[in-house]
């Protein structure tokens, strides 16, 4: 039975069950469908509104929220030109797999599908791009869609979820404060069994020789580092994640062989190609990791996943468990034996020690690589880390190492550009006490430079580190690889000042070009809990290795030792 | 391979949207769809009937378990279950070849719904494969126009029956 009280409107009713839902903070940008809520929001004593400059600022300072805290982001918009712009952002959350509830205005019922001032099928257009979304026609109906809306994007493999709201459904009076019923079956929401024999599903672990843990996303969504590192221990099995499971293992740690994959170290791609048993941990055998068929082709491979459609998806497997990753390990664990592994380290630690990451540092420029190491150094690595996505995105995630999860923030499905500065912000005001520093390019910056604006209106201490080389860097390095130099539309001839332009905004900034300028860069960059954009001037040549060419294995990776046979 | 899904759905607008957008986008060709309201008003039936391997079958079904609207998906194996097609056809006929044209209704069970001095319209079900053989030996005599509901399906109870 619904619990009735005295009737208020659905926009009074949004803001309490946002509030009933713990929800502190929300991301949004106001307009005339989404006023009635706006209005009710006004009177909100429990949920903070940040007012950002452009919605794909907020639907991604919700993502940057939400990974760096584990909690629902929120993010708000108007009807037609304002829910569109939330596109792209509800599709990294999908792709990523980052609980977002994103809400937005509509044009009156009477008004729907009429082509009337500001009205777009938002219901229609994120149908591929959220977990879940509904058009809510009445009042009655809020409760329900939102209860539902908030279970399905936190439940099972987490997700986007869009509710929109025509406008006079705000206005309604309803009674019903809570839903009867929910329309969506239990396994959406209700957190799942574990499904397999895991006693078995150890013992293939147990028997193997060349063991090797592969932690994707999945880990930190389902929290489950401290049972990825109690097995890497119990098993003496080394770990190697995804771009999206960094921080779920420690990068510090002996067994930690680093990130696999495109433009993953050298030795975890080796180590791929050389053991005989892979465990998938919460990873999905993405193209940029595995090639088709053609991954780990001498082990066992064995899968841990929450979503029972990521199973032999891409790459065929030979043992499933079906279930919550930190579940399913700790039902594992107890059959886990040690066994000698000796050989099988001691062969790990010497691709470490003759494939290491690797750049040249000599001459006057500075090189990404070690200034990133200077600033991991500097903040002990203790600093939540976001990235805009492209060169500067892969040698942060080399070069500067994560021991905890929910620190590492980048757009890993998707690769969008834009996403850092948001992201950043977004993290600072759920991590308020924590360092926050934004890694970005210039071509990426400038996609969601306006959020500059968010920063200094909040006065949050969000730290900017621009790697500047006036290239699409990252398009550059394919172009000369791939395309023989042809530099086709990847140079900016021009770039605004950056300096002047954090200036304009009340941001501390410098530009460095030179080695001897890199501790003076640091220190000023990092001194206090304030703002501040560094600029670092790069060469445009410089490239990332090591890389598997698109659509290649393990097997064609190139080192940067290898850089001059590459372009014979 | 052909096979027939029959999907258990929560009955509101949108949710047809959901499940088809599921196929187009993930690159999957629909034969046929038919859809339709259970007893329980909540709830509908949905058969699609879908050509591929049992990997990307597989795959549709994982897929569209994962969608919240979508309640329960069935892979129904031909020997276990009924599955029936409508069709209407309204095809020429002329003096000579009427009483062919009756005999031929006759022998296929084929429902006469009207005639006029140049037309037949006729109704028949069947399964997929009879409904075809209808309509090729009808071709001849011109088809003016025609409408099939696409198939439907359902599991025997007794898994023995055929």
């Amino acid at each position: 039975m619904s619990s009735t009280t005295e009737a208020i409107t659905g926009g009074r009713l949004m803001v309490e069950l946002l509030e009933e839902a713990g929800v502190e903070i929300v991301f949004g940008y106001p307009g005339g469908a989404i006023l009635p809520f706006y209005d009710e929001l006004y009177h909100s004593k429990k949920i903070k509104h940040i007012l950002v400059r452009h919605e794909q600022g907020a639907v991604h300072m919700a993502e940057g929220y939400a990974r760096s805290t584990g909690k629902l982001g929120v993010c708000i918009a108007t009807s037609g030109p304002g829910a569109t712009n939330l596109i792209t952002g509800l599709t990294d959350a999908k792709l990523d797999s980052i609980p977002i509830l994103a809400i937005t205005g509509q044009v009156s019922t009477d008004a729907i599908g009429t082509d009337a001032f500001q009205e777009a099928d938002i219901f229609g257009i994120t149908i591929p791009i959220t977990k879940y979304n509904a058009l809510i026609k009445k009042a009655d109906d809020l409760s329900r869609h939102f209860e539902e809306a908030i279970k399905i994007a936190m439940g099972g493999r987490p997700g986007p979820v869009l509710l929109d709201f025509p406008k006079d459904v705000q206005l309604e009076k309803t009674t019903v404060r809570k839903a009867s019923a929910l329309k969506i079956a239990p396994h959406h929401y209700e957190r799942p069994k574990v499904k397999g024999d895991a006693q078995a599903f150890a013992e293939v672990l147990n028997g193997a020789k060349r063991p090797l843990l592969y932690v994707g996303g999945g880990a930190i969504n389902s929290f489950a580092s401290a049972e990825i590192k109690a097995l890497a221990e119990k098993a003496n099995a080394p770990v190697t994640t995804t771009l999206m499971g960094l921080g779920a293992f420690p990068g510090t740690h002996p067994l930690s062989v680093g990130m696999l994959g495109m433009h993953g170290t050298a030795y975890a791609n080796k180590a791929v190609l050389e053991c005989d048993y892979i465990l998938n941990l919460g990873a999905r055998f993405d193209d940029r990791v595995a090639k088709y068929q053609d991954f780990a082709p001498n082990a066992i491979r064995a899968h841990v996943d929450i979503d029972a459609a990521e199973f032999n998806k891409r790459i065929n497997v030979d043992h499933i468990l079906h279930g919550d990753l930190k579940d399913a390990i700790r039902e594992i664990l107890p059959f886990v034996k040690g066994g000698d592994r000796t050989s099988w380290i001691e062969n790990i630690q010497s691709l470490k020690k003759n494939h290491p990451l690797d750049f040249d540092n000599s001459g006057d420029s500075i090189k990404p690589q070690d200034f990133l190491q200077r600033v991991y150094t500097k903040t002990k690595g203790e600093a939540i880390v976001s990235t805009d996505v492209g060169q500067h995105q892969m040698w942060a995630a080399q070069y500067y190492l994560f021991d905890k999860p929910n620190t590492w923030l980048t757009s890993g499905g998707l690769g969008t550009m834009g996403y850092g500065l948001p992201a950043a912000i977004g993290a600072k005001f759920g991590n308020p006490d924590k360092m926050v520093i934004c890694v970005t390019g210039d071509g990426s910056f400038q996609m969601c430079i306006q959020e500059l604006a968010t920063i200094a209106q909040s006065k949050l201490g969000v730290k900017i580190l621009l790697f500047n080389n006036n290239f699409l860097g990252m398009v550059r390095q394919w172009q000369e690889l791939f395309y023989e130099e042809r530099f086709s539309e990847s140079q900016w001839t021009y770039n605004p000042n950056f300096v002047k332009l954090a200036d304009a905004y009340g941001i501390p900034a410098m530009r460095i070009e030179h080695k001897s300028e890199i501790d003076k860069g640091v220190d000023f960059f990092l001194k206090d809990n304030g703002s501040a954009l560094i600029e670092v001037m790069i060469p445009a040549e410089e490239k990332v290795f090591p890389m598997i060419p698109a659509g290649k294995s393990q097997q064609d990776l190139i080192e940067f030792k290898d850089l001059g046979k590459l372009k014979k | 391979m052909k096979h027939t899904l029959s999907i258990l759905v929560n009955n509101h607008p949108g949710v047809m949207s959901h499940v088809s957008g599921l196929f187009t986008r993930r690159g999957y060709n629909i034969d046929s769809i038919a859809v339709g309201v259970t007893d329980n008003a909540d709830v509908s039936s949905m058969t699609i009937v879908l050509n591929g391997d049992d990997f990307i079958v597989g795959q549709v079904k994982n897929q569209l378990l994962k969608l919240p609207d979508v309640l329960k998906v069935q892979d129904m194996a031909y020997a276990s279950s009924v599955q029936r097609e409508l069709v209407l056809v309204s095809f020429s006929i002329t003096e000579s070849n009427r009483s062919e044209a009756l005999t031929i209704c006759n022998g296929f069970d084929v429902k006469i719904l009207e005639m006029t001095e140049d037309s037949l319209l006729i109704e028949f079900s069947g399964n997929s494969r009879q409904v075809s053989n209808v309509i090729s030996v009808i071709k001849p005599f011109g088809i003016r126009e025609i409408s099939r509901t696409g198939q439907i399906a359902i599991a025997y109870r007794n898994q023995n029956s055929v």
